[in-house]
């Protein structure tokens, strides 16, 4: 510090940038082996038989098939996999807001003053770790499961989305919840408001949009989850999707994967059209 | 209505090591008094402000709030005791994007259940309270803009005019003045102490301006580096212990404390050189 004081004008040299490239090298380094374990040659892609692979897979692709039978097919698995989805994040988000209202400290009364109180500290810890174990747990397995329990069809890809999701949203809204400005909230409870008062009235008016735009995105996800469940029976897209690729019928993969495009786009336009409206 | 013995207390929000910023306070207030702070800045206005809002507990020392020695009751108690006063920090702490009306209606929320608070999001519930007490500011024309689009004295305003909505019996408002101009100002210390004087409320304020504090409240602190310096009705505080309050500090006390205390006492920090410029 003192030698500070003696020379008040830096050297023109940026001081942080030894460590910088330091860190650089260090995360390439280690990046080479993981390349090495998982086999990562990209180049392999552009090799003659590959290529050849490629293209008269994707050469099946086209024309897309556009009877109306099969459109009309089409439409009703998608309309099955959007509310597979629907039904799925709505049963989460049920489950996700009580519980992340629980976990967030955010809304610790007994922190106000220095430490959280060891009992509502435990009861933080138990939900969190209940939404590791629903998240950990990937919805295929949770399908799998499901499908034993209550047959093949939509029930199971429900319930298999609802748990899963009921974990990464409470995650999510969690940490949302608590990065946003404590003050607001703060002041609420010092005065004498409840937790959930100081919720409404601080807390969400804050963090309204981002978790809106959090909700639609995974939403998004439970789309093309959906569609992945019904490869193994829970129906919808993915289901029309699995026979179709067992028959090598391009022309059919096609369409319905513009169909996928065109539900993910409705997605994103969703979540713009809400972040606008909270903004 | 509230006493303080003794008390020492570290700064909200103190390291793992709290270093007292307030040393040795006695005070007592009774109901319906009006007292204003006064001291240079980082005396330890606004920690003695969030001492008495049960912010923190005292590292040492008694405080006893409407006879009730704060820090020995339950926590459900300590927030119902909470709800008795009402804290109003420098910058108030609106959510962005919250109207004005929802702001200052937020400070009725210890009173309300969370039904009413939560149909008040819906429809607000007392309109006409909350545009009396917006009047009272001169403010009444913004009941419906958003609190960010304010500028920075009429946020201080709103601020205040949610404390005329609080079921408090005590208001400890930090700087309440500090972001208005002299006219501004004198109206809004006039709402202050006439709406406390008609509620029968106490008010305790830290204040930077020293004649506004002598015109508006009968009984003046001073505080210097965390000691009670004076405490006196307003026609006995003198020039010559204004003098002294704002005199330039002393750092001989901080280093004595600090190796009392076995502080590594910011050694190379040039304190001394600091205060023989000031001088």
């Amino acid at each position: 510090m003192s030698k500070a004081y003696a020379h008040p004008t830096p050297a023109l040299r940026d001081p942080a940038w030894p460590g910088r490239a330091a860190a650089t090298m260090l995360a390439l380094l280690l990046l080479w082996p993981l390349g090495v374990a998982t086999e990562f040659r990209p180049w392999s892609l552009l090799d003659a038989r590959s290529l050849a692979v490629s293209a008269r897979f994707l050469a099946d692709f086209f024309p897309p098939k556009l009877s109306p039978d099969f459109l009309a097919l089409v439409l009703r698995a998608s309309w099955r996999t959007v509310a597979i989805a629907t039904a799925g994040v709505s049963l989460a988000l049920g489950a996700a807001i009580p519980m992340a209202l629980c976990a967030t400290r955010a809304l610790s009364i007994s922190r106000l003053a220095g430490r959280m109180a060891p009992l509502p500290a435990a009861l933080r810890q138990g939900v969190r770790a209940l939404l590791i174990v629903l998240r950990s747990v990937p919805e295929l397995i949770w399908a799998l499961v499901f499908v034993r329990v209550v047959g093949l069809g939509a029930t199971a890809g429900v319930l298999a989305i609802a748990l899963t999701y009921t974990g990464m949203l409470g995650k999510v809204y969690v940490e949302v919840l608590e990065n946003q400005d404590a003050e607001p909230t703060q002041t609420l409870l010092r005065n004498g408001c409840g937790r959930l008062q100081a919720f409404a009235y601080a807390l969400l008016p804050q963090a309204a949009a981002e978790l809106g735009a959090y909700t639609v995105y995974r939403w998004e996800c439970a789309l093309r989850s959906s569609v992945v469940l019904g490869f193994v029976g829970a129906g919808g897209l993915g289901q029309l999707l699995d026979a179709s690729m067992k028959m090598f019928d391009g022309a059919e993969v096609c369409t319905m994967l513009a169909v996928f495009v065109l539900l993910v786009g409705l997605a994103d336009a969703a979540s713009a059209a809400l972040r606008r409206m909270l903004q | 209505m509230l006493e303080l013995q003794g008390v020492y207390a570290a700064a909200l929000s103190a390291a793992a090591l709290p270093r007292p910023v307030l040393f040795d306070i006695g005070l007592r207030l009774d109901a319906g008094e009006q007292v204003a702070i006064i001291g240079p800045s980082g005396a330890g206005k606004t920690s003695l402000l969030q001492l008495l809002a049960c912010a923190q507990a005292p590292l040492r020392g008694h405080y006893r709030l409407a006879g009730k020695p704060v820090w020995e009751l339950r926590r459900s108690a300590l927030q119902s005791l909470r709800a008795t006063l009402f804290l109003a920090p420098q910058l108030p702490p609106f959510p962005p994007r919250q109207r004005v009306v929802t702001a200052v209606l937020a400070g009725r929320l210890p009173a309300w259940s969370l039904g009413r608070s939560l149909r008040s999001l819906v429809y607000p519930s007392d309109l006409a309270a909350a545009r009396a007490a917006l009047a009272q500011f001169d403010l009444e024309q913004k009941l419906f803009e958003r609190v960010d689009r304010l500028s920075g004295g009429e946020r201080q305003r709103v601020g205040l005019a949610r404390a005329l909505l609080a079921p408090a019996s005590l208001w400890l408002l930090d700087e309440p003045l500090s972001a208005l101009d002299p006219q501004r100002a004198a109206q809004a210390a006039q709402a202050i102490t006439h709406g406390a004087r008609q509620r029968g409320i106490t008010v305790l304020a830290s204040l930077h301006h020293v004649d506004t504090a002598l015109k508006f409240f009968p009984r003046i602190l001073g505080l210097r580096q965390g000691r009670l310096l004076f405490d006196q009705p307003r026609h006995a505080v003198t020039p010559d212990l204004l003098q002294t309050l704002f005199a330039p500090q002393d750092p001989s006390l901080d280093a004595a404390y600090d190796a009392a205390c076995g502080h590594p006492a910011m050694a190379d920090a040039p304190l001394p050189a600091l205060a023989a410029v000031m001088r």
